[in-house]
């Protein structure tokens, strides 16, 4: 057995280990942390794996942002003293458990039943890349040849958006969220909220930037600058903007608006929708890739911070 | 030459590991909040350390180098910045007990 194997081997148990953990876990908070500890495991699982782009997003968004807001969705359900309350009754669970051993056993005959070797795209998909201008395999797939896919993604969270607000009282419509800031003002977190964010600023463009050649894109980088921004207002440097804002509403939807338009355009251009015209491909990913990141940005901040709160002041 | 380099690498993150390990340790052995915190804070952030400076002479190029510098210092400040604020936390929840 050489290094890598047991290196491989001991990553593979740890993440069932604690993901067993999360679902066993007595409480609420100890289950959240361990879903965070499980995205971390399974980002460096997909590094071992040579998937650098899905390892960035597992680790920004599936253990990041996911995990921020299911650790606000635990202090607000402790918050409630319910938690004990909804406790489902053993035939519910028996029933949740059998349905659960039914999807992994569905999965483990999908992934069993597979031809070796696995039909696969990718030769396709790298011999045709030169036609885009791009470098990165990855970003050719979500911007060029699945597009569609990538635009409804980018639609998605301004839905889920629209989601949590619906959540807020008639009277705080329009208004602004609660702010994450714990109302005790901290000296070292108020440098930390001035230090990191031109860091943060610098990381997230990068990512974007570099995303046509090597592993990154608009959600990697989108979720750095969220964070950021989400992190000046836990320091209390910034409030929560009001969600009736013209400015946040258009950064909102310039990614989709800007990405639906271009795909439009390709009907009259190249003849199909989402089609790029010849040699114009890069330039327009990289505008659809900077715009969408200022929307994801946006987005995820804002889904952070959760419904409007407080009363709207015409 | 490459293994002088090689050699100085295992060296830096093998102690590395150990801080690691001994911080770990004191995180689950140590009898209060305020003795783990300080003891984690200072193991991890010299073990980190270490193993940067084992990484710095295996990967080629000024700019890899300055990255890897770089995360150990937001790493630095992050866990500077987490460990204040828990302590905060732990003193003034000890004050209302």
């Amino acid at each position: 057995m050489t290094l890598a194997a047991i290196l491989d081997a001991s990553f593979a148990a740890l993440t069932l280990l604690v993901a067993t953990y999360a679902i066993f876990a007595r409480g609420l908070f100890a289950a959240v942390v361990a879903f965070i500890s499980y995205g971390l495991l399974l980002a460096l699982v997909w590094v071992r794996l040579s998937a650098v782009d899905v390892a960035l997003t597992e680790a920004a968004i599936g253990s990041g942002v996911t995990g921020a807001l299911l650790i606000g969705a635990a202090a607000r359900i402790g918050d409630a003293d319910g938690a004990r309350a909804g406790q489902p009754k053993a035939m519910t669970k028996i029933i949740a458990a059998l349905l659960c051993v039914a999807v992994t056993a569905g999965i483990a005959a999908a992934v069993l039943s597979l031809p070796t070797p696995a039909p696969t795209l990718a030769p396709r998909a790298v011999r045709e890349l030169p036609a885009t201008g791009l470098g990165n395999p990855v970003t050719g797939v979500l911007l060029a040849y699945r597009a569609i896919d990538t635009l409804l993604e980018s639609v998605v969270l301004v839905f889920a958006l629209i989601g949590i607000w619906s959540f807020s009282r008639d009277g705080a419509w329009g208004g602004a969220p609660r702010s994450p800031d714990a109302g005790t003002s901290d000296s070292a977190l108020t440098f930390l909220g001035q230090l990191l964010p031109p860091i943060a600023i610098i990381v997230g463009v990068h990512l974007v930037w570099t995303g046509a050649d090597a592993p990154g894109g608009a959600f990697q980088g989108g979720t750095v600058l969220a964070a950021a921004w989400i992190l000046v207002m836990i320091a209390g440097l910034r409030q929560p903007p009001r969600i009736d804002g013209g400015w946040l509403r258009f950064a909102l939807v310039v990614g989709p608006a800007l990405f639906l338009a271009i795909g439009l355009i390709g009907y009259g251009i190249a003849g199909a929708f989402l089609a790029y015209p010849e040699g114009f491909a890069k330039p327009l990913i990289l505008l659809i890739e900077a715009a969408l990141t200022l929307s994801i940005a946006v987005a995820l901040g804002l889904l952070a911070l959760g419904a409007p709160a407080r009363r709207h002041q015409p | 030459m490459a293994l002088a380099t090689d050699i100085f690498s295992i060296l830096c993150i093998s102690a590395g590991v150990f801080f690691f390990f001994a911080g770990a340790v004191a995180l689950l052995r140590f009898p209060d909040t305020l003795t783990r915190l300080h003891a984690l804070t200072k193991a991890d952030n010299l073990g980190l350390g270490l193993v940067v400076l084992g990484l710095l002479p295996q990967v080629d190029g000024v700019l890899p180098a300055l990255k890897l510098c770089l995360v150990w210092i937001v790493t630095q400040l992050a866990g500077t910045t987490l460990s204040q604020l828990i302590a905060r936390v732990a003193r003034e929840k000890a004050s209302k007990a």
